[in-house]
Protein backbone atom coordinates (compact mmCIF):
# COMPACT_ATOMS: atom_id res chain seq x y z
CA UNK A 1 0.00 0.00 0.00
CA UNK A 2 1.08 3.16 -1.13
CA UNK A 3 -0.04 6.22 1.78
CA UNK A 4 0.22 10.07 1.11
CA UNK A 5 0.62 12.27 4.17
CA UNK A 6 -2.35 14.56 4.32
CA UNK A 7 -1.81 18.03 5.82
CA UNK A 8 -3.34 21.10 4.82
CA UNK A 9 -5.40 22.60 2.08
CA UNK A 10 -4.04 22.21 -1.49
CA UNK A 11 -4.55 19.87 -4.69
CA UNK A 12 -3.12 16.86 -3.78
CA UNK A 13 -5.73 14.99 -5.57
CA UNK A 14 -3.54 15.29 -8.61
CA UNK A 15 -0.83 13.17 -6.90
CA UNK A 16 -3.55 10.35 -6.80
CA UNK A 17 -4.61 10.30 -9.51
CA UNK A 18 -0.87 10.16 -11.40
CA UNK A 19 -0.65 7.30 -9.20
CA UNK A 20 -3.92 5.65 -10.50
CA UNK A 21 -2.96 6.32 -14.28
CA UNK A 22 0.08 3.76 -13.09
CA UNK A 23 -2.07 1.24 -11.50
CA UNK A 24 -1.34 2.23 -8.16
CA UNK A 25 -3.88 3.68 -5.55
CA UNK A 26 -2.95 5.48 -2.69
CA UNK A 27 -4.43 6.19 0.84
CA UNK A 28 -4.54 9.49 1.88
CA UNK A 29 -3.76 9.81 5.88
CA UNK A 30 -2.27 11.59 8.50
CA UNK A 31 -2.35 8.45 10.51
CA UNK A 32 0.70 7.56 12.03
CA UNK A 33 0.22 3.75 12.32
CA UNK A 34 -1.08 3.77 8.05
CA UNK A 35 1.90 5.68 7.73
CA UNK A 36 4.43 3.43 9.44
CA UNK A 37 2.80 0.12 7.71
CA UNK A 38 2.69 1.39 4.52
CA UNK A 39 5.38 -0.23 1.51
CA UNK A 40 6.21 3.54 0.37
CA UNK A 41 5.28 7.19 1.40
CA UNK A 42 4.99 10.14 -0.82
CA UNK A 43 4.65 13.56 1.09
CA UNK A 44 3.23 15.87 -1.28
CA UNK A 45 3.31 19.43 -2.12
CA UNK A 46 1.29 22.28 -1.65
CA UNK A 47 0.82 24.72 1.37
CA UNK A 48 2.79 26.74 3.88
CA UNK A 49 6.29 25.52 5.84
CA UNK A 50 5.32 26.62 9.10
CA UNK A 51 1.39 25.48 9.40
CA UNK A 52 2.24 21.79 7.74
CA UNK A 53 5.31 21.08 10.30
CA UNK A 54 2.53 22.02 13.10
CA UNK A 55 0.06 19.74 11.58
CA UNK A 56 2.59 16.92 11.91
CA UNK A 57 4.36 18.09 15.20
CA UNK A 58 0.42 17.70 16.52
CA UNK A 59 -0.01 13.95 15.15
CA UNK A 60 3.42 13.11 16.18
CA UNK A 61 4.58 12.43 12.70
CA UNK A 62 7.48 14.47 12.10
CA UNK A 63 9.34 11.58 14.32
CA UNK A 64 7.33 9.12 12.54
CA UNK A 65 8.44 10.44 9.24
CA UNK A 66 12.67 10.66 9.88
CA UNK A 67 12.72 7.22 11.25
CA UNK A 68 10.57 5.51 8.29
CA UNK A 69 12.71 3.03 6.33
CA UNK A 70 10.87 2.40 3.48
CA UNK A 71 10.93 4.27 0.22
CA UNK A 72 9.70 8.01 0.97
CA UNK A 73 9.31 10.69 -1.85
CA UNK A 74 8.78 14.38 -0.33
CA UNK A 75 7.23 16.55 -3.66
CA UNK A 76 7.54 20.78 -3.57
CA UNK A 77 6.76 21.44 -0.04
CA UNK A 78 7.53 17.82 0.67
CA UNK A 79 11.28 18.54 0.04
CA UNK A 80 11.75 21.37 1.51
CA UNK A 81 9.92 19.71 4.64
CA UNK A 82 12.81 17.31 4.68
CA UNK A 83 15.38 20.10 5.25
CA UNK A 84 16.87 21.20 8.15
CA UNK A 85 15.23 24.94 8.56
CA UNK A 86 13.19 27.09 6.07
CA UNK A 87 13.03 30.80 5.73
CA UNK A 88 9.26 30.11 5.08
CA UNK A 89 7.44 31.21 8.63
CA UNK A 90 10.36 31.03 10.46
CA UNK A 91 10.04 26.95 10.32
CA UNK A 92 12.35 23.90 12.10
CA UNK A 93 11.63 21.23 9.86
CA UNK A 94 12.02 17.14 9.94
CA UNK A 95 16.28 17.62 9.24
CA UNK A 96 16.39 14.61 7.25
CA UNK A 97 18.28 16.67 4.82
CA UNK A 98 21.22 19.02 6.88
CA UNK A 99 20.29 22.12 4.57
CA UNK A 100 18.44 24.59 4.50
CA UNK A 101 15.18 26.32 2.46
CA UNK A 102 15.41 30.12 0.98
CA UNK A 103 13.38 32.33 -0.39
CA UNK A 104 13.97 33.13 -4.20
CA UNK A 105 16.34 36.33 -4.01
CA UNK A 106 15.42 39.24 -6.53
CA UNK A 107 16.68 39.36 -9.77
CA UNK A 108 13.94 36.78 -11.19
CA UNK A 109 9.71 36.59 -11.12
CA UNK A 110 8.33 34.74 -7.95
CA UNK A 111 7.01 31.98 -7.92
CA UNK A 112 9.64 29.97 -10.37
CA UNK A 113 6.42 28.61 -12.25
CA UNK A 114 6.39 26.80 -15.47
CA UNK A 115 9.13 24.15 -17.09
CA UNK A 116 12.37 23.84 -16.68
CA UNK A 117 15.22 21.35 -17.69
CA UNK A 118 18.85 20.30 -15.48
CA UNK A 119 21.93 21.84 -15.24
CA UNK A 120 23.11 18.51 -14.12
CA UNK A 121 21.98 14.89 -13.04
CA UNK A 122 23.34 12.16 -10.97
CA UNK A 123 23.06 8.52 -11.83
CA UNK A 124 20.37 7.40 -8.89
CA UNK A 125 17.27 5.14 -9.84
CA UNK A 126 14.60 7.82 -8.81
CA UNK A 127 15.63 9.29 -12.19
CA UNK A 128 16.54 6.82 -14.28
CA UNK A 129 15.64 7.38 -17.77
CA UNK A 130 15.51 10.91 -17.56
CA UNK A 131 17.99 13.49 -19.66
CA UNK A 132 19.22 16.74 -18.67
CA UNK A 133 17.05 18.25 -21.00
CA UNK A 134 13.78 17.02 -20.02
CA UNK A 135 11.41 19.71 -18.73
CA UNK A 136 9.56 19.27 -15.61
CA UNK A 137 7.03 21.76 -13.72
CA UNK A 138 7.84 23.57 -10.77
CA UNK A 139 5.80 25.70 -8.61
CA UNK A 140 8.11 27.69 -5.47
CA UNK A 141 8.57 30.43 -3.81
CA UNK A 142 11.74 28.59 -1.67
CA UNK A 143 14.39 26.19 -2.54
CA UNK A 144 17.39 24.61 -0.97
CA UNK A 145 20.74 25.06 -2.89
CA UNK A 146 23.28 22.63 -4.05
CA UNK A 147 24.59 20.48 -1.26
CA UNK A 148 26.04 16.47 -0.51
CA UNK A 149 22.16 15.12 -0.89
CA UNK A 150 21.79 16.74 -4.45
CA UNK A 151 21.02 14.41 -7.30
CA UNK A 152 19.82 16.92 -10.04
CA UNK A 153 20.71 20.69 -10.27
CA UNK A 154 18.19 23.23 -11.71
CA UNK A 155 18.95 26.88 -12.53
CA UNK A 156 16.48 29.87 -12.04
CA UNK A 157 18.38 32.85 -11.08
CA UNK A 158 20.76 30.78 -8.37
CA UNK A 159 21.14 26.92 -9.12
CA UNK A 160 19.02 24.46 -6.90
CA UNK A 161 18.65 20.83 -5.81
CA UNK A 162 16.14 19.85 -8.31
CA UNK A 163 16.09 16.51 -6.54
CA UNK A 164 17.80 15.01 -3.49
CA UNK A 165 18.30 11.94 -2.18
CA UNK A 166 19.97 10.16 1.26
CA UNK A 167 18.92 6.43 1.68
CA UNK A 168 15.11 5.80 1.45
CA UNK A 169 14.26 9.28 1.65
CA UNK A 170 13.83 10.73 -1.87
CA UNK A 171 12.87 14.46 -2.58
CA UNK A 172 12.29 16.38 -6.00
CA UNK A 173 11.30 20.15 -5.81
CA UNK A 174 9.54 19.95 -9.19
CA UNK A 175 5.85 18.63 -9.58
CA UNK A 176 6.13 14.90 -11.14
CA UNK A 177 2.41 14.63 -11.00
CA UNK A 178 2.26 17.88 -13.28
CA UNK A 179 4.79 16.96 -15.62
CA UNK A 180 3.31 14.89 -18.50
CA UNK A 181 5.13 11.70 -19.50
CA UNK A 182 8.46 12.71 -17.72
CA UNK A 183 7.06 13.20 -14.85
CA UNK A 184 5.14 9.70 -15.23
CA UNK A 185 8.45 7.96 -15.74
CA UNK A 186 9.74 9.23 -12.29
CA UNK A 187 6.75 8.86 -10.27
CA UNK A 188 7.24 4.75 -12.08
CA UNK A 189 10.96 4.82 -10.85
CA UNK A 190 9.54 5.45 -7.57
CA UNK A 191 7.06 3.08 -7.44
CA UNK A 192 9.31 0.12 -8.75
CA UNK A 193 12.22 0.79 -6.14
CA UNK B 1 16.68 27.43 -18.40
CA UNK B 2 12.90 28.47 -17.64
CA UNK B 3 10.79 27.79 -20.62
CA UNK B 4 7.97 30.33 -22.29
CA UNK B 5 4.58 28.87 -21.94
CA UNK B 6 1.84 28.47 -24.51
CA UNK B 7 -1.68 28.02 -23.09
CA UNK B 8 -4.97 27.13 -24.52
CA UNK B 9 -7.59 28.69 -23.10
CA UNK B 10 -11.56 27.29 -23.12
CA UNK B 11 -15.07 28.64 -22.65
CA UNK B 12 -16.67 26.69 -20.75
CA UNK B 13 -21.05 26.62 -20.41
CA UNK B 14 -22.78 24.19 -18.84
CA UNK B 15 -19.76 21.85 -18.73
CA UNK B 16 -19.75 21.99 -22.68
CA UNK B 17 -17.16 24.11 -24.49
CA UNK B 18 -18.64 27.05 -25.79
CA UNK B 19 -17.58 28.52 -29.50
CA UNK B 20 -17.55 25.95 -32.16
CA UNK B 21 -14.41 24.07 -31.89
CA UNK B 22 -12.91 22.28 -35.48
CA UNK B 23 -10.06 20.52 -34.11
CA UNK B 24 -8.13 17.52 -35.39
CA UNK B 25 -10.01 14.30 -35.18
CA UNK B 26 -12.48 15.00 -32.48
CA UNK B 27 -15.11 12.77 -31.77
CA UNK B 28 -16.90 15.40 -29.38
CA UNK B 29 -15.85 19.02 -30.05
CA UNK B 30 -18.15 19.89 -27.38
CA UNK B 31 -16.32 17.97 -24.92
CA UNK B 32 -14.03 19.84 -22.71
CA UNK B 33 -12.41 16.73 -21.33
CA UNK B 34 -11.46 15.29 -24.61
CA UNK B 35 -9.93 18.90 -25.67
CA UNK B 36 -7.92 19.23 -22.93
CA UNK B 37 -6.72 15.15 -23.52
CA UNK B 38 -5.57 16.89 -27.24
CA UNK B 39 -3.92 19.62 -25.70
CA UNK B 40 -1.93 18.56 -23.68
CA UNK B 41 -0.90 15.76 -26.18
CA UNK B 42 0.27 18.35 -28.46
CA UNK B 43 2.54 19.60 -25.62
CA UNK B 44 0.73 22.64 -24.35
CA UNK B 45 2.09 23.60 -21.24
CA UNK B 46 -0.74 24.47 -19.31
CA UNK B 47 -4.45 25.13 -19.96
CA UNK B 48 -7.20 27.82 -18.85
CA UNK B 49 -10.83 26.48 -18.51
CA UNK B 50 -12.93 29.99 -18.37
CA UNK B 51 -17.00 28.72 -16.94
CA UNK B 52 -19.52 30.92 -18.00
CA UNK B 53 -22.48 29.07 -16.86
CA UNK B 54 -24.88 31.38 -15.12
CA UNK B 55 -27.46 28.92 -13.82
CA UNK B 56 -27.37 28.01 -10.12
CA UNK B 57 -26.43 24.57 -10.54
CA UNK B 58 -23.12 25.87 -11.66
CA UNK B 59 -20.52 25.06 -8.56
CA UNK B 60 -21.86 21.41 -9.13
CA UNK B 61 -21.47 20.93 -12.90
CA UNK B 62 -17.86 22.72 -12.59
CA UNK B 63 -16.84 21.03 -9.70
CA UNK B 64 -17.54 17.76 -11.89
CA UNK B 65 -16.07 18.99 -15.25
CA UNK B 66 -12.35 19.60 -12.87
CA UNK B 67 -12.73 16.24 -11.55
CA UNK B 68 -12.72 15.10 -14.94
CA UNK B 69 -10.03 16.93 -16.32
CA UNK B 70 -7.70 15.91 -13.70
CA UNK B 71 -8.40 12.51 -14.28
CA UNK B 72 -7.52 13.21 -18.26
CA UNK B 73 -4.45 15.33 -18.46
CA UNK B 74 -1.50 15.93 -16.57
CA UNK B 75 -0.28 19.03 -16.85
CA UNK B 76 -1.81 22.11 -14.64
CA UNK B 77 -4.88 24.02 -15.29
CA UNK B 78 -6.41 26.82 -14.13
CA UNK B 79 -10.40 27.52 -13.81
CA UNK B 80 -11.70 30.64 -13.49
CA UNK B 81 -15.15 32.45 -14.20
CA UNK B 82 -17.36 33.64 -11.37
CA UNK B 83 -15.37 32.34 -8.44
CA UNK B 84 -16.03 35.25 -5.87
CA UNK B 85 -15.81 32.94 -2.16
CA UNK B 86 -13.32 30.87 -0.36
CA UNK B 87 -15.82 27.98 -0.57
CA UNK B 88 -15.74 28.12 -4.29
CA UNK B 89 -11.79 28.05 -4.75
CA UNK B 90 -11.94 24.90 -1.83
CA UNK B 91 -14.35 22.83 -4.31
CA UNK B 92 -12.26 23.68 -6.96
CA UNK B 93 -8.89 23.04 -5.49
CA UNK B 94 -9.77 19.90 -3.82
CA UNK B 95 -11.86 18.27 -7.40
CA UNK B 96 -8.00 18.70 -9.04
CA UNK B 97 -7.55 22.19 -10.26
CA UNK B 98 -4.14 23.47 -10.04
CA UNK B 99 -4.89 27.28 -9.57
CA UNK B 100 -7.97 29.45 -10.00
CA UNK B 101 -8.40 32.90 -11.51
CA UNK B 102 -10.57 35.61 -10.27
CA UNK B 103 -11.70 38.82 -11.92
CA UNK B 104 -14.33 40.87 -11.10
CA UNK B 105 -15.23 39.59 -7.56
CA UNK B 106 -11.89 40.42 -6.89
CA UNK B 107 -12.06 44.75 -8.60
CA UNK B 108 -15.01 44.77 -6.13
CA UNK B 109 -13.45 43.42 -3.19
CA UNK B 110 -9.38 43.33 -3.33
CA UNK B 111 -9.43 41.67 0.31
CA UNK B 112 -10.56 38.55 -1.45
CA UNK B 113 -7.33 37.98 -3.20
CA UNK B 114 -5.43 38.41 0.51
CA UNK B 115 -7.93 35.69 1.96
CA UNK B 116 -7.58 33.71 -0.94
CA UNK B 117 -3.49 33.66 -0.77
CA UNK B 118 -3.68 33.40 2.81
CA UNK B 119 -5.87 30.23 2.60
CA UNK B 120 -4.76 27.95 -0.45
CA UNK B 121 -1.16 29.48 -1.33
CA UNK B 122 -0.29 32.27 -3.84
CA UNK B 123 1.20 29.84 -6.43
CA UNK B 124 -2.53 28.79 -6.87
CA UNK B 125 -4.36 32.41 -7.15
CA UNK B 126 -4.02 33.74 -10.43
CA UNK B 127 -5.52 37.41 -10.83
CA UNK B 128 -7.15 38.18 -14.29
CA UNK B 129 -7.35 41.57 -15.66
CA UNK B 130 -9.62 42.86 -18.72
CA UNK B 131 -7.95 46.16 -19.56
CA UNK B 132 -9.34 48.59 -21.94
CA UNK B 133 -7.12 51.46 -23.85
CA UNK B 134 -9.02 54.22 -23.13
CA UNK B 135 -8.57 57.95 -23.61
CA UNK B 136 -4.55 57.14 -23.73
CA UNK B 137 -4.78 54.97 -20.27
CA UNK B 138 -5.00 51.09 -19.82
CA UNK B 139 -8.44 50.93 -17.52
CA UNK B 140 -9.75 47.87 -15.98
CA UNK B 141 -12.76 46.56 -16.65
CA UNK B 142 -15.04 43.51 -15.40
CA UNK B 143 -18.00 41.69 -16.04
CA UNK B 144 -16.85 40.29 -19.29
CA UNK B 145 -15.92 43.51 -20.18
CA UNK B 146 -19.09 45.21 -20.35
CA UNK B 147 -18.05 47.62 -17.13
CA UNK B 148 -15.56 50.08 -17.17
CA UNK B 149 -14.11 51.10 -14.20
CA UNK B 150 -11.71 53.76 -13.12
CA UNK B 151 -8.89 51.89 -12.22
CA UNK B 152 -5.12 51.99 -14.15
CA UNK B 153 -4.52 48.34 -14.76
CA UNK B 154 -0.90 48.83 -13.82
CA UNK B 155 -2.19 49.70 -10.57
CA UNK B 156 -4.58 46.74 -10.02
CA UNK B 157 -1.60 44.68 -11.21
CA UNK B 158 0.63 46.45 -8.48
CA UNK B 159 -1.81 45.89 -5.73
CA UNK B 160 -2.87 42.39 -6.66
CA UNK B 161 0.32 41.32 -6.63
CA UNK B 162 0.62 43.37 -3.19
CA UNK B 163 -2.52 41.58 -1.84
CA UNK B 164 -0.69 38.19 -2.72
CA UNK B 165 -1.59 36.81 -6.13
CA UNK B 166 0.85 34.03 -7.48
CA UNK B 167 0.37 35.39 -11.83
CA UNK B 168 -1.53 37.74 -13.27
CA UNK B 169 -3.74 36.65 -16.53
CA UNK B 170 -4.09 40.19 -18.68
CA UNK B 171 -6.49 40.14 -21.58
CA UNK B 172 -6.09 43.28 -23.99
CA UNK B 173 -9.67 43.83 -24.73
CA UNK B 174 -8.74 46.13 -27.17
CA UNK B 175 -7.27 43.11 -28.97
CA UNK B 176 -9.58 40.25 -28.15
CA UNK B 177 -11.13 38.56 -30.83
CA UNK B 178 -9.24 40.80 -33.34
CA UNK B 179 -6.43 38.47 -34.27
CA UNK B 180 -4.14 41.67 -34.84
CA UNK B 181 -1.63 40.64 -32.21
CA UNK B 182 -0.91 41.13 -28.27
CA UNK B 183 -0.76 44.82 -27.05
CA UNK B 184 2.95 44.43 -25.93
CA UNK B 185 2.62 48.01 -24.43
CA UNK B 186 0.52 47.15 -21.26
CA UNK B 187 1.82 43.62 -21.30
CA UNK B 188 5.17 44.98 -21.44
CA UNK B 189 4.67 47.30 -18.78
CA UNK B 190 2.78 45.29 -15.97
CA UNK B 191 5.64 42.28 -16.56
CA UNK B 192 8.14 44.67 -15.64
CA UNK B 193 6.04 46.65 -12.78
CA UNK B 194 5.41 43.33 -10.99
CA UNK B 195 7.78 40.28 -9.84
CA UNK B 196 5.17 37.67 -10.10
CA UNK B 197 4.64 35.76 -13.69
CA UNK B 198 2.13 37.44 -16.50
CA UNK B 199 0.26 36.00 -18.90
CA UNK B 200 -0.69 37.78 -22.16
CA UNK B 201 -3.75 37.47 -23.74
CA UNK B 202 -6.07 38.78 -26.51
CA UNK B 203 -4.83 39.36 -30.16
CA UNK B 204 -2.80 35.95 -31.16
CA UNK B 205 -3.83 35.67 -35.30
CA UNK B 206 -0.39 34.33 -36.21
CA UNK B 207 3.02 32.94 -34.83
CA UNK B 208 4.63 35.87 -35.07
CA UNK B 209 2.75 38.02 -32.68
CA UNK B 210 3.72 35.20 -29.85
CA UNK B 211 7.39 35.69 -30.69
CA UNK B 212 7.06 39.42 -30.72
CA UNK B 213 4.95 39.36 -27.54
CA UNK B 214 8.00 37.31 -25.91
CA UNK B 215 10.37 39.03 -27.76
CA UNK B 216 9.16 42.24 -26.69
CA UNK B 217 7.94 41.99 -22.87
CA UNK B 218 9.31 39.77 -19.87
CA UNK B 219 6.24 38.16 -19.52
CA UNK B 220 6.11 34.11 -18.61
CA UNK B 221 3.62 33.05 -20.84
CA UNK B 222 1.24 33.31 -23.93
CA UNK B 223 -2.66 32.38 -24.31
CA UNK B 224 -4.92 32.20 -26.75
CA UNK B 225 -8.28 30.48 -28.12
CA UNK B 226 -9.41 30.13 -31.38
CA UNK B 227 -6.63 30.20 -33.24
CA UNK B 228 -5.70 26.95 -31.32
CA UNK B 229 -9.51 25.25 -31.51
CA UNK B 230 -9.27 26.20 -35.12
CA UNK B 231 -6.27 24.59 -35.83
CA UNK B 232 -5.02 27.73 -37.53
CA UNK B 233 -1.60 27.34 -35.62
CA UNK B 234 -1.01 24.29 -34.26
CA UNK B 235 0.78 24.26 -30.99
CA UNK B 236 3.69 21.91 -31.87
CA UNK B 237 4.58 24.17 -35.06
CA UNK B 238 4.55 26.91 -33.04
CA UNK B 239 6.64 26.34 -30.83
CA UNK B 240 9.06 24.80 -33.05
CA UNK B 241 9.22 28.39 -35.04
CA UNK B 242 9.27 30.00 -31.41
CA UNK B 243 12.59 27.47 -30.66
CA UNK B 244 14.25 28.51 -34.64
CA UNK B 245 13.81 32.34 -33.19
CA UNK B 246 15.79 31.63 -30.06
CA UNK B 247 12.59 31.63 -27.54
CA UNK B 248 12.45 28.85 -24.91
CA UNK B 249 9.93 26.46 -25.32
CA UNK B 250 9.10 22.94 -24.23
CA UNK B 251 8.56 21.14 -27.28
Amino acid sequence: MIAMLKYNSGNIMSVRIALQRLGHDAVITDDPDVISMAEKIIIPGVGEAGSAMEHLKERGLDRVIVSLKQPVLGICLGLQLMCEYSEEGNTECLGIFDTTVRRFPAGAKVPHMGWNDFVSLDDDPLLKGIMKSDDLYYVHSYYTGVNGFTTAVCDYNVQFSAAMRRDNFFATQFHPEKSAGTGARILENFLSL
Amino acid sequence: MLKKRIIPCLDIRDGRTVKGVSFINLRDAGDPVELARAYADQAADELVFLDITATHEKRKTLASLVEKIANAINIPFTVGGGISTREDVSVLISSGADKVSVNTAAVLEPELISRLANSFGSQCIVVAIDAQFIDGEWIVCVNGGRKVTKIRALNWAGEAEGRGAGEILLTSFNRDGTKEGFSTDITSAISDRVNIPVIASGGAGTMEHFRRVFEETSCSAALAASVFHFGEILIPDLKRYLQKNNINVRL
